[in-house]
This record gives C-alpha cells, structure tokens and sequence, in this order.
C-alpha cells in the first residue's frame, strides 16, 4: 500500500470516528487542531487497529498526536507484517 | 441525634493476604503483592501483571452449594465481613440486628460469572447458563448475602460508582450510624474481575502499567488491577465505650462531588471540592491533617491532578503532608479500593504508622509532595483523609481521626 492510500484511509478513519467533514482532516493535521483528547485517541486507535488488523503498543500509543504519527505508525507495523492478532508485549 | 462514630472491627481479603493481620504486615514492610497475573492466560494481553488474591480455596468458607451461589466478588464480601464482626465481638440481638445496617461497594459485581455464561452462550453455543446466574451477578449480591449469614435486617445497600464505591459505602453508613438511623453498620465493598473480556476492556484504555503501580514516580506507566474485600463494623463511640470494644479509630466526616468535566480525565477542582466537603463535614481544619491516603493510581493524569488538587485545598500545609498510595501493594481494587484503603488508613492512625508508597524510583515535579517513598514511617497522627476519585468523575473522600484511649 502506497503512503498516499495509506494516508488517505487513515483521515477517513479519523474523520469517520470524530464525526468531522473530511476536509477538516488533513495529512498535516494534529490532534490538537483537530479537538482530539486522550479518549478521542484511543477511541480513533481502536478503529485504526480494527481496519488493519494491527497491534499498536501503548508505549508507542502514547507519543501518537497527529494524522501522519497514525500513518507513520501503521506503515511501520505493516512493513514488520504485524497485519494479524499477536499480541506485541512493549 | 448525632453520634460520633468508631470502627470497631476490620476484615480484608487481598492479594496481601487472606486477613487484616497479613494485609497491615505488608503494609507496614512496604511489600507489594504484584505479580504475573495468573487468572488468565497472560499471552493474550498487554499487560502482564495484577494483585491478585493468591491461594484462595473458596472450599475453606464455604460450602459445595454455597459456592454455587456465589460469585468470587460476593464470596470475598462475606469472608470480609465474618473477619471484622468477629474482630469487633459483635454480641447479636434481635433489636441489633433490625436495626443495622450493611452498605457495600461494587464496580461490576459477579463479572466472572457472566463472562464464563457469555463464553458457553456465544462461543460453545451451548444453549442455557446457569440458572444462578441473576443472584450471582447483581452488585448487591455480597451485601444480600452478609444479611443471611448475619440476619441482619436493617437497611441494607449497595453503590456502584466505579473506583469510588466503596468510600461511598463507607460513607452512607457512616452517616447512617452518625445520625442515629442505624445503630451500627457493615460497611466496605468487594470486586473480583479477573476475565479477559473484563482485562481486554481495561487494556483497551491504555491505563495498564506493563510493569507495576508507580504511584507519583516520574516513570509511572500506568495502574495495576487488584481484587479482594474490606469490610468495617461501624458503631457510636458511646456504645463502643460502654461494651469495651476495640477502636481503631473514628470516622469524622465524609465528602463527596462530581467533577462534571471529562468521563476519564479527571479534575482538580471535582477532586479539591470532595477533600473540602469532607473537612467541612468532619469540621477539621486544615492543619489537623497530618496523612491522606491518596486515590494515587499511578497513571499519570491522576497523580498529577490529584496533587494539583491537595495543593488547592492545602495551601502552605500540603508541604506538611504525608501522602501515599498503597495501590501500589495492593493493586487497584477498583470497587473495593476505598474499602481496602479506608482499613489502611486507621491501622495507620492507630498504630502511628504510616504506609509508604512502593516501587517509587524517581521524584516527579508534577508530584512534589512527601510521598513516603518505599519505606513506612513511625509518626504519630492526628486526623487523615483518604481520597477515591473515580471515572465519570465521581469523587468520594473519608476523614478519619484517631482515638486515644
């Protein structure tokens, strides 16, 4: 999956899980310009997680606050073909 | 009528130990009881470690049918309450029995129960659960079920405010006695919620330390879940007087508020306005307080708030605080935590020692208070608040007073 596909699901997924118009979720978003708090995270994590089948640690969930931390984050874990259930111990 | 009201017995099952004596040893030795969770497979979560009430053989308190109609959660409420109204020599009546009350905490009640009927439901399509299932999962079961051992038929409750239940236990009791409409009171909580439904939730949050509860430590990552029961016997100073009972101390006052802010985060404000309900209600001032044991559940946003918070009621006193989380031994009990704590809390009064807060290793700015690292403390005090602060911001805050002589 190319960055841009990637990226693009990701804001779909964002602006899907925090009922905001697409637009207003950009590739340089933050979660703070976005009204993004800690539950909101983890909430949008939790989808992100379900739509590609990938386990994000809660070491690396923490440091997780703009639209390209998600993307950067899901590419990495797709790349070491996390794409399944095992749980990955910090 | 307002009495000044005592407690005059103590029961705790926890993952310190199946009493109060081994709960206070490990308190006093700052030994934690942490360790590789063993309810579940543990390959399966995030998190690998709990305090969980280790040994326990349900066959040694109850009988083959009486397991059958208990679940874990009720189970620990009842060894709990036969523990503290042995220690308080109850002498029964029938006029004392109508007229007390019981009043415990539970966060989920009889979890396990209907998670092990989930899984034959929807995973082995087996198609019935078992018929005790209701009496076994509602949240009051353990305080129904210390009614029957006891036959107690005064008011009798349970309150289901999540990491604050059991404070709010103690302290609707508390009042209960303190305004005369009972004459004594069983009051405290239980919670046993060891399943992987129940953990995966709690691992969906994020709030689960991978290693152990750090309370105010700078490298603190996240709570540890316990389990396990405390009860209280309540009763008027006067009357513990005049039948020479035990007392380990006094219940001044009790204050409660709802932060109305976050239904995780937790607030400052919310927190500082319980500690001063509770100072208001116990009519102490400021400085009397020498010791509060604190919600301290080491997630970061906690300890944080919650020092912002003490220091917005204590002003220039906070620096002449003691303060320790003693989650940090016996794991976050969730609706049972106030009740675990308020036992800690007046053994500390009573004995002049004060719990430390284990694993601390580094000092954090957000957290400059006297946090008793690791070690107890020989000091003697004269009133301490304990403070349960829980999500949906539900605050509910205890002030206690020791009694001499």
């Amino acid at each position: 999956m190319s960055n841009e596909e990637l990226t693009e699901r990701v804001r779909g997924i964002i602006a899907s899980t925090q009922h905001l118009p697409r637009e207003k979720v950009t590739a340089d978003s933050t979660f703070q310009e976005l009204g993004i708090d800690s539950l909101d995270g983890i909430n949008i994590l939790f989808a992100v997680e379900s739509e590609f089948n990938v386990n994000i640690p809660d070491e690396a969930a923490q440091s997780i606050r703009s639209v390209r931390d998600v993307v950067e984050g899901i590419a990495k874990l797709l790349d070491q073909g996390e794409g399944g259930q095992a749980a990955v111990q910090a | 009528m307002t009495n000044r009201v005592v407690v005059t017995g103590l029961g705790v099952i926890s993952a310190l130990g199946h009493n109060g004596c081994e709960f206070w040893q490990a308190l006093s030795e700052g030994r934690s009881g942490i360790a590789p969770l063993e309810a579940v497979d543990r390959t399966l979560l995030r998190f690998q470690n709990a305090a969980e009430v280790r040994h326990y053989d349900a066959a040694r308190y109850f009988d083959e049918k009486e397991i059958g109609l208990l679940d874990r959660f009720a189970q620990f409420a009842a060894i709990a309450a036969r523990e503290a109204i042995a220690d308080a020599r109850i002498e029964w009546t029938g006029e004392l029995r109508q007229n007390t009350a019981i009043v415990t905490g539970s966060c989920v009640g009889g979890q396990t129960t209907e998670d092990e009927g989930f899984v034959n439901l929807y995973r082995k399509n087996i198609p019935r659960v078992n018929p005790l299932t209701i009496p076994r999962t509602m949240e009051n079961a353990g305080a129904s079920r210390i009614s029957l051992e006891t036959g107690v038929t005064g008011p009798t409750y349970t309150i289901s405010t999540a990491c604050s239940s059991s404070n709010h236990a103690i302290g609707q009791a508390f009042w209960l006695v303190r305004n005369g409409a009972a004459r004594m009171a069983l009051a405290g909580g239980s919670e046993a919620v060891f399943s992987l439904g129940f953990l995966k939730a709690w691992e969906a949050m994020r709030v689960v330390s991978p290693d152990t509860c750090r309370p105010f430590s700078r490298d603190r990552r996240g709570l540890i879940l316990g389990e396990g029961g405390a009860m209280l016997v309540l009763e008027p100073l006067d009357t513990a007087r005049a039948r020479g009972a035990k007392i380990y101390g006094e219940i001044a006052g009790f204050g409660m508020s709802s932060d109305a802010f976050h239904v995780t985060q937790p607030s400052a404000d919310g927190a500082a306005q319980a500690m001063r309900a509770a100072l208001a209600d116990a009519s102490l001032a400021l400085e009397q307080i020498g010791y509060i044991n604190a919600h301290g559940t080491a997630t970061p946003a906690n300890d944080a708030t919650e020092t912002a918070a003490i220091r917005k009621v204590f002003g220039a006193h906070a620096a002449r605080l003691a303060v320790s989380s003693t989650k940090s031994m016996h794991g976050h009990a969730l609706g049972a935590a106030g009740a675990l704590e308020a036992v800690a809390t007046l053994l500390a009064l009573d004995r002049s020692i004060l719990p430390p807060t284990a694993n601390f290793n580094e000092a954090d700015p957000a957290c400059d208070l006297d946090v008793i690292p690791n070690q107890a403390r020989r000091v003697e005090i004269e009133c301490a608040l304990s403070n349960s602060f829980a999500f949906g911001g539900l605050n509910a805050v205890l002030a206690f007073r020791r009694v001499k002589g």
